[in-house]
């Protein structure tokens, strides 16, 4: 195990389903992430990428091989160290989940409220300054009910950001969003890679964005096929 | 103030529920019905036992003598007055007064029908109450043939205190002889006698006759002032023969409720009303908390995908708990006041809110909400924050 990377993947294996429905969706994947490095992951549908993302992110319960994160082996981890572990992991998920009670702007307060130490105001401006890195300070008190598909999205990224993570993992995040604000999500996300030594792992097809990643990885039938540096 | 303000969270459980009005509303009248409920049956229990005890309550009496045999206010038995008289041979008892205590026939005297009154006869020169204005009424009872009726019995009775008031001469029959009523005294009906009056001893055996005139039914003993009642019980019992029990005016009023609350189906039943009160609100509050729960899963397992811990979505659910509890607690209360000045007015038993009651009432509400919260709790343990994905 390298003490310096942030997520180091050693032959994990992964399977779904028990008896005879039990089918292998990840087979030995190996991978490393440096602090700062922006991944591309890629691949048809249904070739495990989610999965791994999931198991990366301390949701899933590691059944064969090693995943370390921030150097600590999540395999056999328990279920407080993966709590502690997820908050330094901005999530950003397909489907955004944002919590429809809340605006916009509380929303994105839920990820600052993670954050040990600050004062309510403190928080709160926190959540202001990431929505209008998004490019949403015009709908800070919409519900998300009254947000278009694309603005839900880039609300979500706002929340896994005002967390101040570590490491970044998000599922097609420009799925919903036009090619202008696609291009600037994703440049926000590199800029925040380089300035606060973040990594990034991100699931997606979109070609317009594959300049921006320090790495490109393929993937298929649960296999890492390539690895360009 | 710092630590208050790290501390700060955005107040989920209120948004939770309070962007659902509708649905926060059907809760809210769930538990504020349930509520009403146990108020109801509760208060009603209670102000039957005290019900039973209001003319109790008035005595000017320290110590109670009755007859072993008597089991209630209804089946009152009679025994030596001569036993009252002995008993002022024990230092400490300074006055004493014998009173004759049974239900006669009155009739009233606007619609003719004849209807069973608590009547009580004592000498008009005793103390009776600790009521001063009694003395200085009780002297028109010297004549024969006169009562003091209780206006506030109920109304089945006759415009008795209205006739009264207007200086009509009110006569009427009771026990199947001529009475008039002579003043007006404010007692209020209880749950074994629907109304009062009370007479001389002289009219009182006059209208039945067959009263043995040795015999009373209550002895009233009046204390030295700092004597010890218990001790003056103790000493009384054994030095007085087995025919006649003693206790102390407290005591006396908790033998008649006990009569009630034990030897009657009346607790139970509304005890029983309670609970089923209480039972119609578990089930109201555990499904929409449960509903709520179900409904916002995701969005509970997006934030356990964040890094919050169970602990704090646990402490959301129960805080939803107590807003419930709190929000369906005070127009429980408002209504349950409402209803019972309804009662009041209309039966004139004494049934009031009282601060045990109010607490008893808020505690059964809480622990159903948060006995609610806890179930539905069980389903936040099912969310899988990897489901999200």
């Amino acid at each position: 195990m390298n003490e310096k990377l942030m997520v180091e993947v050693q032959d994990l294996s992964h399977w779904f389903g028990i008896g005879a429905m039990r089918r292998q969706v990840l087979q030995s994947i190996s991978l490393q992430i440096a602090p700062g490095e922006v991944v591309l992951l890629s691949g048809p549908s249904g070739c495990g990428k989610t999965t791994l993302l999931t198991l990366i992110g301390a949701l899933r319960t590691v059944q064969e091989g090693d995943v370390w994160v921030f150097g600590h082996q999540l395999r056999g981890s328990d279920r407080r160290l993966r709590q502690q572990l997820r908050c330094h992991i901005g999530m950003i998920i397909q489907g955004h989940n944002l919590l429809r009670c809340l605006t916009a702007e509380q929303n994105v307060q839920m990820g600052a409220d993670l954050l040990p130490g600050l004062s309510y105001r403190a928080r709160r401006d926190q959540a202001r300054y990431w929505l209008r890195a998004v490019g949403l300070d015009d709908h800070l008190s919409k519900l998300p009910h009254d947000l278009s598909g694309g603005q839900k999205q880039r609300v979500a990224i706002a929340r896994a950001l005002a967390a101040r993570p570590q490491l970044l993992l998000a599922d097609e995040p420009t799925a919903a969003l036009d090619s202008v604000t696609g291009r600037e999500v994703v440049e926000l996300l590199q800029r925040l890679a380089r300035e606060q030594s973040c990594a990034v792992l991100m699931v997606t097809h979109d070609p317009r964005i594959v300049d921006i990643a320090d790495r490109l990885v393929q993937m298929e039938d649960g296999r890492l096929i390539s690895s360009l540096g | 103030m710092s630590g208050f303000w790290q501390r700060r969270r955005i107040p989920l459980a209120w948004l939770l529920l309070s962007r659902q009005p509708l649905r926060l509303l059907v809760a809210l009248a769930g538990i504020c019905f349930a509520g009403i409920l146990m108020f109801m049956q509760l208060g009603f229990r209670d102000g039957l036992f005290d019900a039973s005890v209001t003319v109790h309550r008035l005595f000017d009496a320290d110590l109670v003598l009755m007859s072993p045999r008597s089991m209630s206010s209804i089946s009152m038995s009679g025994f030596p007055r001569r036993r009252l008289v002995q008993s002022m041979a024990h230092p400490d008892v300074q006055g004493i007064t014998p009173v004759n205590w049974n239900f006669l026939l009155w009739r009233n005297p606007q619609t003719l029908s004849t209807r069973q009154i608590l009547a009580l006869g004592f000498e008009p020169g005793d103390s009776l109450f600790t009521d001063p204005e009694l003395a200085a009424k009780a002297k028109a009872l010297t004549s024969r043939g006169r009562v003091l009726f209780d206006q506030r019995s109920r109304n089945e009775f006759g415009p008795i205190s209205k006739w009264f008031d207007e200086g009509r001469i009110v006569e009427t029959e009771l026990a199947g002889k001529r009475v008039r009523v002579a003043g007006l005294v404010s007692l209020g009906p209880s749950f074994g006698a629907d109304g009062n009056l009370l007479t001389s001893r002289e009219t009182f055996l006059e209208l039945l006759p067959s009263n043995p005139p040795g015999s009373i039914e209550i002895g009233l003993l009046r204390l030295r002032p700092g004597a010890d009642p218990d001790a003056v019980v103790r000493s009384l019992t054994a030095s007085l023969p087995n025919d006649v029990k003693v206790f102390t005016k407290q005591a006396f009023i908790e033998f008649e409720k006990n009569y009630w609350r034990s030897s009657t189906s009346i607790g139970f039943i509304f005890s029983l009303g309670a609970a089923m009160g209480f039972v119609v609100g578990c089930v109201i509050v555990y499904q929409i908390l449960y509903t709520d729960v179900s409904d916002h899963l995701p969005e509970y397992a997006t934030l356990m995908a964040m890094g919050y811990r169970l602990k704090t979505l646990l402490g959301v659910v129960a805080r939803e708990g107590i807003f419930l509890a709190v929000m369906g607690y005070v127009p429980a209360y408002a209504a349950g006041q409402a209803l019972y000045a309804l009662v009041r007015s209309s039966t004139k038993l004494p049934v009031a809110m009282d601060l045990p009651r109010a607490v008893l009432v808020f505690s059964l509400i809480l622990a159903m909400c948060m006995g609610s919260a806890v179930l539905a709790m069980r389903r936040l343990v099912d969310a899988d924050p990897a489901e999200i994905f």
